[in-house]
Formats: structure tokens, sequence, C-alpha cells
């Protein structure tokens, strides 16, 4: 297993190395130690490879990753895994503002809490916060889902489009256009797999969520306003 | 963009490193402020003696002529650009008038029983190499590594700002009353001496401190009262606070021990600090105050 010792090499070597693998690499463990909150570390992975940060990583850390497995150790800094096309990112602190911003893809795992503005512009990624996430969370959410075991913060899903928030605590407030919705069995199903992704299924039961998503009552979603284009 | 430090001692055995421990993390800091730094130091006080923290122009000859002035006892310390006076209490009102009148190019930076300021233009490491900032020992001290904006690269935009006695700011962030604000405060007597809208925050605290309020309280009612993007840290001679606007603007990272409260714009500031590895770490909540008082 390579492990890579950041008090010693620079992370532009450690994310040059990883860059460099080839898909067929035999070298699909890595460990990098005294990551010392520096920034981007393990960005723009494109392997099926683990990576395992033994500390609090800084900003922007596995952000745009295909196919990988990141996992810190610590705290992540503001916009872990921001814009994840795949692959998996678990966090095993807290994280800070902006966690999963604009995914694509791919599943997060937070084991504490996220500050404001998780899951913000995401479009198709599955966040799973097991504590409690800030305010102004899910803003403009697109696609995919948002768990949270825990609380949220104000203005949750201001402005949403067509993402699923699942919220088991208290919502301190929804943001513009944002309600709660009926939970079918489909979403139960959808939730329970989520569950399950993030290792949980067994002590959480799908049915202690709420659900949030989309009034569709925005300008965006009037049919009177398709004229304008 | 700017970064901001702050270290808050809980543990007295490591009072003689607090400067050492500071001047590591504004370096790191340097990242996100590299035009010009400055931090504010609570070293020892002397009873019945005030600390004046001047720069300027001839200051080799301030302690003396102030001394002849006043006929007390005037010390002074020199620290490269910057001179720290100490004289008795009771002669501070004195001492600021015979400045203002003999000597009008220097400019009173902090005042009170404990505060030492030192800013100035440059790279963080180098400003706190040039005051020997490694060497001061204290209880508190908060610092900034400025990347000016919205205002001249100039010794006078430094932070740390301090607008009443013992008392400083760092701010993070703009805001966009400070115009108003100012024209609110300065019937009150509350005098600035730059056009910096963070001195405005500065003076804000200190017009709330006079009227009686706590540092946590004068805090509260900033959030009604300021407009714009803020992550303030705030000593005071025992107190050390730090507030986030509503929406969280600015970054954040707070870390807490039995020996000290540490707060960085990024973590990375906070990795040379003591037993950081087994700190609570946390992301301060917005528009919230986190507030702590020497015992």
């Amino acid at each position: 297993m390579p492990s890579v010792d950041l008090a010693s090499t620079s992370r532009r070597e450690l994310n040059g190395a990883l860059h460099a693998l080839d898909p067929s690499t035999n070298e699909t463990h890595w460990r990098v130690e005294n990551p010392q909150g520096q920034h981007a570390l393990a960005a723009g992975l494109d392997a099926a490879i683990t990576v395992e940060i033994a500390g609090h990583a800084g900003y922007y850390c596995a952000g745009m990753n295909k196919q990988a497995t990141v996992v810190v150790e610590g705290n992540a800094g503001v916009g872990v895994a921001e814009n994840m096309m795949s692959g998996t990112v678990h966090v095993k602190g807290d994280a800070s503002q902006s966690a999963g911003a604009t995914a694509h893809g791919g599943l997060l795992i937070i084991d504490g809490n996220a500050s404001a503005r998780c899951g913000i512009s995401m479009k198709g990624i599955d966040i799973v916060v097991k504590g409690s996430i800030g305010p102004m969370s899910a803003f403009m959410a697109q696609s995919g889902n948002l768990v949270v075991l825990g609380d949220a913060g104000e203005a949750l899903g201001d402005s949403i489009y067509e993402a699923r928030l699942f919220v088991r605590g208290e919502v301190k407030g929804l943001g513009a256009d944002c309600i709660e919705k009926e939970m079918r069995p489909e979403h139960i199903e959808a939730l329970k797999a989520l569950l399950g992704a993030a290792g949980v299924a067994d002590s959480v039961k799908p049915e202690e969520f709420k659900r949030y998503g989309s009034a569709r009552k925005l300008y965006n979603f009037h049919v009177d306003n398709a004229a304008a284009y | 963009m700017c970064g901001i430090v702050g270290l808050f001692l809980k543990d007295k055995a490591l009072e003689p490193k607090l400067g050492e421990l500071l001047a590591g993390m504004l370096e790191v800091m340097t990242d996100r402020g590299p035009d010009s730094a400055g931090f504010a130091v609570y070293g020892a006080g002397e009873a019945g003696r005030i600390k004046l923290t001047i720069r300027g122009n001839g200051l080799e000859t301030v302690a003396t002529d102030l001394s002849d002035a006043l006929a007390r006892t005037v010390h002074a310390s020199p620290h490269d650009t910057h001179l720290v006076l100490s004289m008795p209490a009771d002669c501070e009102t004195v001492a600021r008038a015979w400045l203002a009148e003999r000597r009008p190019d220097i400019a009173i930076i902090g005042a009170g029983k404990r505060i030492e300021l030192y800013k100035e233009v440059g790279l963080p490491a180098e400003v706190g190499a040039r005051f020997g900032l490694a060497k001061m020992t204290g209880t508190h001290g908060i610092g900034h590594t400025r990347m000016a904006t919205e205002s001249a690269v100039t010794t006078d935009g430094a932070h740390p700002f301090s607008t009443g006695a013992d008392q400083c700011l760092v701010h993070n962030g703009s805001l966009s009353n400070h115009a108003s604000l100012r024209r609110m405060l300065e019937p009150k007597g509350i005098n600035f001496t730059t056009d910096n809208d963070s001195e405005v925050a500065a003076g804000y605290l200190s017009w709330k401190l006079r009227e009686g309020a706590t540092l946590a309280e004068a805090l509260e009612d900033s959030l009604d009262d300021l407009d714009g993007f803020f992550t303030f840290v705030v000593g005071t001679e025992s107190g050390f606070a730090v507030l986030r606007d509503p929406i969280s603007c600015k970054p954040a990272v707070m870390a807490e021990t039995d020996q000290y409260v540490a707060f960085g714009s990024e973590y990375r500031a906070l990795v040379g600090l003591p037993g950081i590895e087994n700190a609570r770490v946390f992301e301060p909540e917005p528009a919230r105050v986190y507030a702590w008082e020497r015992n």
C-alpha cells in the first residue's frame, strides 16, 4: 500500500501521482499521512482506488472525484467532494461549508455535522449526513438525495428544483418554494438504500424521516413564462 | 480575502510561548493576505500605568521629551517602526495632547493597561520578525493578514484596529453601512483615524462597551446594526470573542483544549498548536457570539 507523508512530500506530488495512475493499477489503496488541513487533497481523481487521509483536510478535498473512494479521518474544509461525478467520499468528522456542492453523482457520507450550504446546487449526488446540517443547505438543489439524520438549519432547500431532501430531526426553516412532501413507498425504499450505503440501515428507520422538495411555484416552473424564450 | 488568527490561553504555562505560537499561525495565513499584517498582544501590565503603542517619525526622542513635558517617568520599548510608551495612567490625557500638538506625525494605534499593537506593510513572516512577535509573552493575542481589496496597501489600512482602551478587532469581510455608522458614532465621541470600514466596526463595539454592554452583548447588538460580510475576532483586556455574519460568508475554524481557545480562517493555521490532534475542532456557527473571559 503506497503511503505518502505530506510532511515531506508536496501536495502537488501526491495529486500528480494519483492522477498518473493507470486504470489497471494494482496500487489501489493509498494512505496520506500528515494532511494538516492542506487544500485540494486527492482532488480530480479518476481511478477506482481508495485514498485514506489520516487527519483533517482543507478546502475542496476530493473535488471532481470520479470512481475513487476517499476517506477523511478527520474534518474536511470548505467544498469537500464539490462537483463529484462518481465514487464515494467519507468524512469521519465534520464538514465545513458547501459539502458536495454542484456534484453530479457519487455518494458523500459525513459522520459528523455539515455546516452551511451543504449540497448547494447538487446535481445528482447522494449525501448522507449523520449529524446536522447548517443553514441554506440544498440551495437550488437540482437532483439527487440529501439525507440528514439530525437537524437542518434555516432556509433549507431554497429555490430547489428536483432534489429530494430527507430530514429526521427538526428543520429550522424552509427556503422559498421548499415544502414538506408525502413519504410514499418509493421514497421509503430509496431512503432505505441510502441508509444502507451509509452503513446505518440497522439503527435508523426510514419511517422516522420527513421528505422535503419543490412546490414548483417559482418562475421557472410556470408554463406562462415559457413564452419569454 | 484576508486571514485572521487568534489565541486565548487558559493555561498560564503557555503564556511565555504566546508570541511564538501566534507568529506561526500568522505566517501560515500568508496565502490569504500577503500585503500587510498586524497583531495585538495582551502582555503584562503594570498597576497604575498605561501603555501607548505609537508609530511615526523620530520615535527615538519621544520618551525623553515626553518625560520632560510631563515631569514623570516615561519608559520606551522600541520595536522596529513602533514604540511602546509606558507612563502613569493619570498622564494619558496630557500625553495625548502633547503628542497631538508637538508630534502630529505620530499615530497612537493602541492604548491600554496591557495591549500592544503592531502593524506594517509586508509579508506576515517579515512583519512578525521585525517586531519580534515570537519573543512576546501574554495571555491572548489576535492577528490579521491583509489582502487589500477596497483601500490602498498602507500601514493605516492594516489590522488590528483599536478604538478603545485595551480593545482591538480584526475583520475579514466588508461592511456596506460603515459610512452611516460612522456618522452615528462620531457625535458620540468615537474617533476614527482612517477611512477603513473595519475601524468603524471596532468603534461600534467601543461605543457599546462604553455604554455598559459586555463584549458578548456588544457583538449581539452588532448583528442588528452592521450590514455586510464579516468574521470578527475581538480582544479586550480580559476577553476574547468571535462573531460571523448570519450567512457565514467568510471562513472560520476554532479549536479548544484545556490549554487554549484558538481561531483561524483555515484549519492550517492551527496545526502548529500543542495538542491540536486532540482538540475539539469546530466551525463557529453564523450569527452566534462566542466569547471567553479570563477569570
